[in-house]
């Protein structure tokens, strides 16, 4: 009966995309979710497992085919916003719902819609499904808000909304010491996005009086204008950049991110570390790069110096780890280190490499938590000593874990490599000893794995770890869809960058426009073309060595 | 015959020449007072009356208040300049005193849903509350209205005289006395002050009508302006006493945890948007030219009640005394409004005023309900597993703290938003990040509650599922009209969350103005 309604609604909604041209499909992304949660808050009777069950699944799935619609219909060609919406909302305000989906964001919304249904798929509550379901689509609404919205205010608003969702998913449902982690959590975000609420309000007011014509957040209209005074936009950067790297987390303010994860239900770990850790990361290129281009060249080295301390720091801390869980989420602070490395090296590779790894984080790390939880569902511990030989009586979970372990550690062939490699050169032409110590993380990512790995999967197993059973066929099928988009785009990553490609280069030629002194750090057999195609401004030589150099010298420029 | 030879006898006599009265205008205030003095009187003729019809009664006559508004509202914004006054130019007819009326009297509607459920498990029926509460309601209408500092004066005394004896309302219980006689002690001290700057006032400028001494600072420059700035400073620190702004803030803590929780959610909305009516028609509007004096003043009063209120309310454990202290941190917020001195602040403290009163009563509303016969069941203890025994009011509970908390897609968020945006448009960048860093703070007190409300009972109840809890939990009753009160509550609280437009929309039509009876307009910038 679920599947002749969806199907049913499925259909409906593509003839309803195909014919209509104007149908707001990027809004339905974010109503769908939110109205499958009222839906459920609805529904009779708190006990039915199976009803709010379906009605979730259902919802996500929506929600899924709508994004993986969008990806169907993006035009890769075009590298501005697509499918755009724009609506009033508070007009003495100058706040407009206003929705597009260009290269940056396409593969994150899509990332959104197959994670949720996924993690909704896979594991169960335990108690209370009714408010668990309902907080999973509200979450999921504001995480595609995010990702989806070009007003500041709603993104302001969206990238806060998704705290509590999150706070009562591992408050309510978590392990152990769940209370303060989901304080902490939310606490720690909170307050990094604090002062952003100053940063963003400082940005609307000062450009309207700057350029005279009434507030608007409108993200593009302020990217475009570019009337801040420099050293004012590298304040309100600050502000934009500590929240961010809250959410990132980046190496100082990361603490609450192995506790939260630890503590988070397996869907809120997957969801966590697959999408909402992105939000981080997509802000630093959506709001950073493209809103600030001068100050985020100005503060790259001081990024890209943390990104490359949490690459080590999170991989070497993953190393000591006795939880298993925990261990992931360490290593998720290594990841998301490369991530940072590649959007601050400022130049195409960099950033589409940084762009690669959100999504091949999300899909690995989402895998590797779901398998974790798979295993702690079956032995009560995640406590790496209490596991061993788990590979004799599970042989096909050890054989999903190898894979999904590999494309973590970044293994050639599968789809972690693609991100790592072109982070790496990417940051290896801007930056290059940043990028030398970063490719030591790649093999420390190897050694922490790979020995986790060894403990819990070879060895000898004794006692429970023998009677363990093997992956289920329906946690197959969850698994499966990850497994294949971690060998795809291992092989054949062409149809991510591509799509990526035309809004990642607008993004760079942003940047060299709104910076005077700024050129693409890239390879040396491409400068001369590239001076060339920018010889209006004066420093067209000064590619490689690094912008550290230029700003050391920088004086008011604007 | 007689009469008519009278009266043409006496017709060369001259007559005296009383004001102009504009009645329409009065409407709003003759329908609260004269109906609490009906009540008064039809109370003391039907004695056996039940409690409900008091509560019923009282709420219609605040909502008849507030619906008369509307065709007033709509003259006064029909054309530009309306704005007008009335009673020798004692009263103001402004989209300012319209709004704020309506707050006050939904505010007054609200409490009385409250009251009686509240008074019926106490035992206290009878009319007594709710004639205070639309008695001190019309103090605090004249307040909005006031036009001149003598008028404005007589508000805030009838505003608080009511509310001191409401304060101490629930007769068998000593900490309500004790509020009652320490708010009566500390706010008449304020009401002296009060009175004392208005008299240095009059004496730098010659005048208490407001729109008289606009018209003279504007024309007279003063050689010696400290009687005038000693004004300033007396007059702030009887408003500020009345907003619970720090450092006049101390009888705030006690006198919300031993007043009745209606007669608080009450006191909280009412009595802070009357005040702050006083402070924005006196210092934003009419000293607006000598804001550089009191904007610093207000500026350090606004950051005490930020970080007081919000670092005092973390380490409380009593769930009013929390409260009274977040909303001392919320007139840190509104003064954050009132500081700009610009028309985005003055719009952004009416809709925070707006939306407050309804989140404020809202929560009050869940602690009469919760707070178990006695109103003394207010411990964070007894707050534990309240998702258990109440489920609805926990929920709405939650909406109202995420709202103070400044959480999107609540009224809070955007009434926050909208005084840090008038902050930030007035260049107080530092005063806007005060006030966030103080919102994350309270951030973390209201998730103390809601801790408390949701995950504290699961510790022992994990294993063995909801069956066992649900046997040792006794469900609470809700009365109607407190279930009514606070349903409107949570609505306006999440529908005008998503959709602050309306609302932000007539706080920005709601513009103070000083307008003589046939005279040009004086406002904010002129």
């Amino acid at each position: 009966m679920t599947n002749t309604l969806l199907s049913e609604t499925l259909s409906s909604t593509l003839t309803l995309g195909a014919a209509d041209v104007s149908f707001p499909v990027l809004t339905a992304l974010i109503v769908v979710p939110f109205l499958g949660a009222l839906v459920i808050a609805l529904l009779p009777g708190g006990d039915r497992v199976e009803l709010t069950k379906q009605a979730a699944v259902i919802a996500s799935v929506i929600t899924g085919a709508l994004s993986f619609w969008v990806l169907w219909e993006f035009n890769m060609a075009d590298d501005g916003f697509q499918f755009t919406e724009s609506a009033n909302w508070v007009e003495g305000f100058g706040i407009s719902w206003s929705m597009g989906i260009d290269g940056i964001s396409l593969f994150l919304v899509v990332l959104t819609g197959l994670l949720f249904p996924l993690a909704i798929l896979a594991c169960d509550p335990g108690h209370d499904p009714k408010p668990y379901y309902a907080w999973i689509l509200i979450l999921e609404a504001g995480v595609m808000g995010v990702f989806l919205t070009l007003d500041l205010f709603f993104f302001f608003v969206f990238f806060e909304i998704v705290l509590v969702p999150m706070y009562f998913l591992i408050g309510k449902w978590g392990h152990g010491n769940r209370q303060y982690a989901a304080t902490k959590f939310f606490l720690y975000t909170m307050a990094g996005s604090a002062l952003m609420l100053v940063g963003i309000l400082a940005t609307a007011f000062l450009t309207a009086s700057a350029t005279g014509n009434d507030v608007t957040f409108n993200l593009v209209e302020l990217a475009e204008g570019q009337a801040l005074a420099q050293n004012t936009a590298r304040w309100i950067f600050l502000s934009f950049a500590l929240a961010f790297s809250v959410k990132v987390p980046l190496f100082p303010v990361h603490t609450w991110l192995p506790d939260a994860h630890t503590e988070a239900p397996t869907a809120g770990s997957v969801i966590l570390a697959g999408v909402m850790l992105k939000l981080g990361t997509y802000g630093f290129l959506r709001f950073g790069l493209y809103l600030f281009p001068e100050a985020s060249v100005y503060f790259a080295p001081f990024m890209l110096t943390l990104g490359v301390i949490g690459i080590i720091y999170g991989a070497i801390a993953a190393t000591m780890q006795k939880d298993l869980k925990r261990l992931v989420a360490y290593s998720s602070i290594a990841h998301l280190g490369f991530i940072v490395l590649g959007t601050f090296s400022l130049n195409v590779e960099g950033i589409e490499g940084g762009l690669l790894q959100m999504v091949n984080h999300g899909v690995s790390t989402g895998a590797l938590f779901l398998l974790v939880g798979m295993i702690y569902e079956r032995r009560h511990t995640r406590m790496i000593a209490e596991l061993s030989g788990l590979q004799k009586a599970a042989p096909v979970m050890a054989g999903v874990f190898t894979v999904v372990m590999l494309s973590s550690i970044g293994l050639p062939g599968l789809n972690g490599f693609v991100g790592e490699f072109l982070t790496l050169i990417g940051a290896f032409n801007a930056h290059r000893w940043w990028a030398i110590v970063a490719a030591g993380g790649v093999i420390l990512a190897a050694l922490y794995l790979l020995w986790a790995f060894q403990r819990v999967f070879h060895g000898p197993a004794e006692g429970e770890n023998l009677e363990m059973p093997d992956l289920k066929l329906t946690e197959g099928l969850v698994l499966a869809p990850l497994l294949f988009l971690i060998v795809f785009m291992g092989i054949y990553p062409k149809p991510v960058i591509e799509r990526m490609e035309p809004a990642v280069e607008a993004l760079v030629d942003h940047i060299e426009d709104s910076v005077p002194r700024f050129r693409e750090p890239i390879a040396n057999q491409r400068t001369v073309d590239d001076a060339e195609s920018h010889s209006e401004d004066d420093h067209g030589e000064e590619d490689d060595h690094g912008e550290e150099d230029n700003h050391s010298e920088e004086g008011g420029e604007e | 015959m007689i009469i008519q030879t009278l009266l043409a006898q006496q017709a060369p006599v001259e007559a005296i020449d009383t004001p102009a009265i504009d009645w329409a205008i009065l409407a709003p205030l003759l329908i609260m007072s004269v109906g609490g003095i009906l009540m008064l009187t039809f109370a003391s003729i039907l004695k056996t009356l039940s409690s409900s019809v008091w509560s019923i009664a009282a709420t219609m006559i605040s909502l008849a208040t507030a619906i008369t508004v509307i065709p007033l509202w709509m003259r006064v914004t029909d054309t530009e300049n309306s704005a007008t006054s009335t009673l020798a130019n004692a009263v103001a007819f402004d989209g300012f005193s319209l709004f704020l009326t309506v707050v006050i009297a939904l505010s007054v509607a609200l409490s009385a849903m409250l009251a009686d459920g509240y008074l019926k498990r106490e035992g206290l029926e009878g009319p007594e509350l709710y004639v205070l509460l639309m008695m001190s309601a019309a103090g605090g209408i004249i307040m909005a209205f006031a036009n001149d500092l003598i008028v404005l004066f007589i508000g805030l005394e009838i505003l608080s005289i009511a509310v001191y004896v409401l304060a101490a309302m629930h007769t068998r219980k000593l900490e309500s006395q004790e509020a009652g006689i320490k708010y009566f002690v500390l706010g008449a001290f304020s009401s002296a002050f009060f009175l004392y700057g208005i008299a240095m006032i009059y004496g730098a400028t010659g005048s208490t009508n407001l729109i008289d001494i606009k018209n003279f600072l504007a024309a007279t420059v003063l050689d010696d302006d400290a009687l005038l700035l000693a004004g300033f400073a007396l007059m702030l620190v009887g408003l500020a006493f009345k907003v619970a702004a720090v450092p006049f803030h101390f009888w705030t803590p006690d006198v919300y945890q031993g007043a009745p929780s209606p007669v608080v959610a009450y006191m909280a909305s009412a009595v802070k948007a009357a005040g702050f009516a006083a402070i924005i028609r006196v210092f934003v509007l009419t000293f607006e030219q000598y804001r550089t004096d009191w904007q610093p003043v207000v500026y350090v009063l606004a950051i005490l009640s930020l970080l007081v209120g919000s670092f005092l309310a973390i380490v409380q454990t009593d769930v009013k005394r929390m409260l009274a202290y977040s909303s001392i941190s919320h007139a840190g917020f509104i003064l954050v409004g009132v500081q700009a001195a610009t028309e985005r602040g003055v719009a952004a403290v009416l809709f925070y005023l707006a939306v407050y009163s309804f989140m404020v009563i809202g929560s009050f509303g869940v602690l009469t309900v919760a707070g178990g016969t006695g109103d003394n069941a207010h411990s964070l203890d007894d707050y534990k597993g309240l998702s258990k025994r109440s489920p609805l009011l926990a929920f709405a509970l939650m909406i109202f703290l995420f709202s103070q908390a400044g959480i999107p897609l609540t009224t809070g968020f955007f009434a926050k938003f909208g005084v840090i945006s008038a902050a930030i448009d007035a260049r107080s960048f530092w005063l806007a990040v005060v006030a966030m860093i103080s919102a994350v703070v309270g951030a973390y007190l209201y998730l103390r509650v809601i801790v408390t409300m949701f995950f504290a009972e699961d510790d022992d109840s994990e294993e063995d599922g909801a069956d066992g809890e649900a046997t040792t939990a006794e469900p609470i009753d809700i009365p109607l009209g407190a279930g009514i009160a606070i349903a409107v509550c949570v609505l306006v609280t999440v529908v005008f969350g998503v959709w602050p437009g309306p609302i932000d929309d007539l706080a920005r039509e709601a513009i103070p103005r000083l307008v003589a009876e046939s005279a040009a307009v004086l406002q904010i910038g002129n």
